[in-house]
């Protein structure tokens, strides 16, 4: 019994992790896009060229499509924490249950309420309001990031709280505390900068798709792909170096408050000075030693504490019951290192490319930057994967154990909902993606919403919305 | 303090009832269109009732999100107890409400292609089973958990009885019946006609329904008798059946008379009806028969903290709730929808 109970908490954990990997994707991609979305109309407005109205259109269709599995299997996990873990959520919803209401009173309803005008309003509201209400979806966005990351944040570095001696429960001190806790203005920047570069990138990809596409039959490339390819390449040479240097200011929050996690994603097992920064191995969890490691001399040290003899922890530091286990984050947040710098290298190739006038004509480039399509959508994973990881063995980092923050439930019913959300979310969000791949594999075309109503453009007001007239027209037919 | 700690946890409850009813009354009307996608096969008229509900359907599923959470920040102990007793009905009633809502976006985009046809009955059967988990698991708080030492001790289908089936039942029936009155209210022609039909047969069941479901639940246990039967409480609780049949009168009127707006009305004044019974059955427990409120509640800090937001944020959200409600207002006929 003891091993039926162990495994069905194995089994909560990889559905947890399974749930919120597929979800994270789309609220990473809403914030971007809706901000991309915000800026189109913003300069639709102000300069009244054609072209912004389009790829305006053209983006909306597909928000629409992934703000609708953002919400889905968002609300799974609204109950999932309930359900699997309720022992966590007993102990930690005085804190973490009060500010996810706070994210769903000041965020879900904002971009819920908007969502509507912005999708089918155009023709309802006038130019102004319409705009008002695609930067009420954009800012809800942020404010939710912003809520779930301060939620996110105390898990992993715990402020403002004290422990109820009769149960155990953590009470709310001090909001302000709680809020703005050590790690949680370095994880917000860091989220928020990977969201713009996941969607610069999804969006860069889809125009050198398109610059492909007619270079291949030998015509010259649209307006709106031209302007699209080029606005995403501006924000990867922007956000690109910014975000590393977010990484590097995280990186040396979390030595400060998290050393295990830090020593586990190096990879090392004793705390030393000058220690070197290894580029591979495989950290060994039961001889507590990193196997065929390659390392730089020195590296480490210069980058965990910006000094070459500053001391780094390793992983004999803490007890065997506390340490994250390192194989996985090792190797994740390596990932997400390169995908990093591979990022920051497409952006200034791009700039090397503006600067000789051939960002509209190199095909090689262009084949690079359709291979980039998921890269920052790969490396926000891989750096969640990191972070995640690595605050266990803990819930509330040192202070709930992951294993007792688990629910009592059967593991008959945690394998019957496990292998349901495995089905379901292969066969809806792959189809989603297929959709969305299908969508943007058609080119923005100039008057967008004109367009073959056989293709997905009958989302927009021309032939679905026209449907609801107003009031006051049914009145006068 | 001591005043403070006993009063907080009520106005959370009044709060969270709110909250709920808000939710089943604005989702309800649109998982009850997804259910009478099985009785209208016509694709335009199809498209009209999506058209009715589009621009709203993800504000309206919002509302149960905040139920979700204002009871795991201040009622940690009910969330904690209550999700993992009805686990699975939770999980399927997820997974329903992912088919259900892709469906919107997803039937649109691949108009032409067989796959529509998929989503469609996606959106149809998502609906219908997210309408019965939902009833069941509200007929499974009303029947009671089983709780050792203030966590769920039960078994994974502890839920699944004669009583909680009955309700489920109950729940799909009503949505149903909301959002045929609902499509009265904003269609024409054809589909308004039938819509009127439906809702005739689907008020008469939703009736047998909350006749039998008010039968059975006092004899589940003996406190919920004598809350409906004692006196003086009995003064109090019996104008709520007495307007339950004048709710039902007035709405076979305005069928047959062709009102557009009062059958809706009067199938919410059913559903706020049975949800104020439902209050007054169950109150004060908060997970029947053990756990009352405020054995289940947040230390008074954390409730203060979100008693401030929610006072201020809730009238906000009411107010563009209702803005883009009116955006959307009126009829929606078959000639404006696909040629």
């Amino acid at each position: 019994m003891q091993n039926a109970h162990e495994i069905a908490f194995l089994l909560a954990r990889f559905q947890f992790a399974f749930t919120v990997g597929v979800h994270i994707i789309f609220p990473a991609f809403s914030i971007g896009l809706a901000a991309y979305l915000a800026v189109l109309e913003g300069l639709w407005l102000a300069t009244g060229r054609q072209v912004f109205l389009d790829l305006y259109r053209y983006w909306i269709k597909a928000f629409s499509v992934v703000f609708g599995m953002g919400v889905v299997s968002g609300l799974v996990m609204a109950y999932e924490f309930g359900t699997n873990w309720s022992v966590f959520s007993k102990k930690a919803g005085p804190i973490t249950g009060v500010l996810l209401s706070y994210e769903v009173m000041t965020a879900f309803f904002m971009e819920a309420g908007f969502l509507g005008v912005m999708l089918f309003g155009m023709n309802k509201v006038g130019r102004g309001l319409h705009f008002a209400a695609t930067c009420c979806v954009s800012v809800g966005t942020l404010i939710s990031m912003t809520w779930i990351l301060a939620s996110n944040s105390w898990m992993q570095t715990p402020r403002g709280y004290r422990i109820d001696p009769a149960n155990g429960q953590f009470l709310p001190d001090d909001w302000l505390a709680i809020i703005f806790n050590p790690s949680f203005p370095f994880r917000l920047v860091h989220m928020g900068l990977a969201a713009f570069l996941s969607v610069a990138f999804a969006v860069g990809a889809t125009g050198a798709w398109h610059l492909l596409k007619a270079r291949r039959q030998g015509r010259i490339s649209s307006e709106p792909v031209r302007v699209m390819f080029s606005m995403a390449m501006w924000m990867a040479a922007i956000i690109a170096p910014l975000q590393i240097f977010a990484g590097d200011a995280h990186g040396l929050n979390t030595l400060k408050y998290q050393p295990a996690k830090l020593a586990a994603m190096e990879g090392d097992w004793n705390s030393e000075g000058r220690a070197p920064e290894l580029l591979f191995g495989i950290p060994n969890m039961k001889t507590e030693h990193t196997d065929y490691a390659i390392g730089v001399p020195l590296l480490g040290s210069l980058i965990l504490t910006h000094s070459l003899d500053g001391k780094v922890p390793g992983m004999k530091d803490f007890p065997r019951d506390q340490r994250p286990p390192s194989p996985v984050i090792f190797f994740s947040f390596r990932i997400m290192v390169a995908l990093g710098v591979l990022m920051m290298l497409v952006g200034f190739w791009s700039l090397w490319h503006r600067r000789n006038s051939t960002l509209f004509t190199s095909p090689a480039f262009h084949r690079v930057a359709l291979c980039m399509a998921p890269a920052g959508f790969l490396a926000l994973l891989c750096g969640w994967i990191t972070t995640e990881v690595g605050r266990q063995p803990w819930t509330v980092y040192g202070l709930l154990r992951t294993s007792q923050s688990v629910s009592p439930v059967v593991l008959s019913s945690m394998v019957v909902s496990m292998t349901v959300f495995v089905v379901v979310y292969v066969v809806v969000f792959g189809s989603g993606l297929g959709i969305l791949v299908r969508m943007l594999g058609r080119e923005p075309e100039e008057g967008e919403h004109d367009a073959d109503p056989s293709h997905a453009s009958d989302i927009l007001a021309t032939r679905t919305h026209p449907a609801i007239v107003d009031a006051s027209a049914a009145k006068g037919a | 303090m001591m005043d403070f700690a006993h009063w907080l946890p009520i106005i959370w409850a009044v709060i969270l009832i709110a909250a709920i009813s808000i939710y089943v009354i604005l989702d309800g009307f649109d998982l009850g269109i997804g259910m009478l996608f099985m009785l209208e096969r016509d694709e335009t008229r199809r498209n009209v009732m999506i058209s009715t509900i589009a621009p709203v359907w993800d504000g309206n599923e919002t509302w149960m999100v905040l139920g979700g959470a204002v009871l795991y920040g201040v009622f940690p102990g009910a969330y904690a107890t209550l999700l993992p007793a009805f686990y699975l009905p939770i999980v399927l009633m997820l997974v329903a409400l992912i088919f259900r809502g892709v469906a919107f976006e997803f039937r649109v985009m691949t108009r032409g292609t067989p796959r529509a046809r998929h989503w469609d009955l996606g959106f149809m059967i998502g609906s219908a089973v997210a309408a019965f988990c939902q009833g069941s698991v509200l007929g499974g708080v009303i029947q009671g958990v089983k709780v050792t030492d203030g966590a769920f001790s039960g078994g994974s289908l502890d839920w699944l009885t004669p009583f909680t089936i009955l309700c489920g039942l109950s729940v799909m029936c009503g949505y149903a019946l909301l959002g045929a009155t609902w499509l009265v209210w904003r269609t024409t022609g054809v589909l308004e006609a039938s819509c009127r039909h439906w809702a005739g047969r689907l008020a008469i069941g939703l009736f047998t329904c909350i006749v039998a479901v008010s039968f059975w639940t006092p004899l589940l246990h003996a406190p919920y008798l004598r809350r409906w039967t004692e006196w003086p409480n009995i003064l109090f609780v019996a104008p709520v059946p007495v307007l339950v049949i004048v709710f039902g009168l007035l709405l076979a009127a305005s069928l047959r008379k062709g009102h557009s707006r009062v059958p809706f009305l009067c199938a919410l004044g059913w559903f706020f009806l049975c949800l104020s019974g439902l209050g007054i059955t169950v109150w004060p427990y908060a997970v029947p028969p053990t756990l009352t409120l405020w054995d289940v509640s947040s230390p008074p800090s954390s409730q203060f903290f979100q008693l401030v937001g929610t006072v201020t944020l809730l009238p906000i959200i009411l107010t563009y709730t209702i803005y883009s409600y009116r955006v959307f207002r009126g009829k929606v006929s078959e000639a404006d929808g696909y040629h």
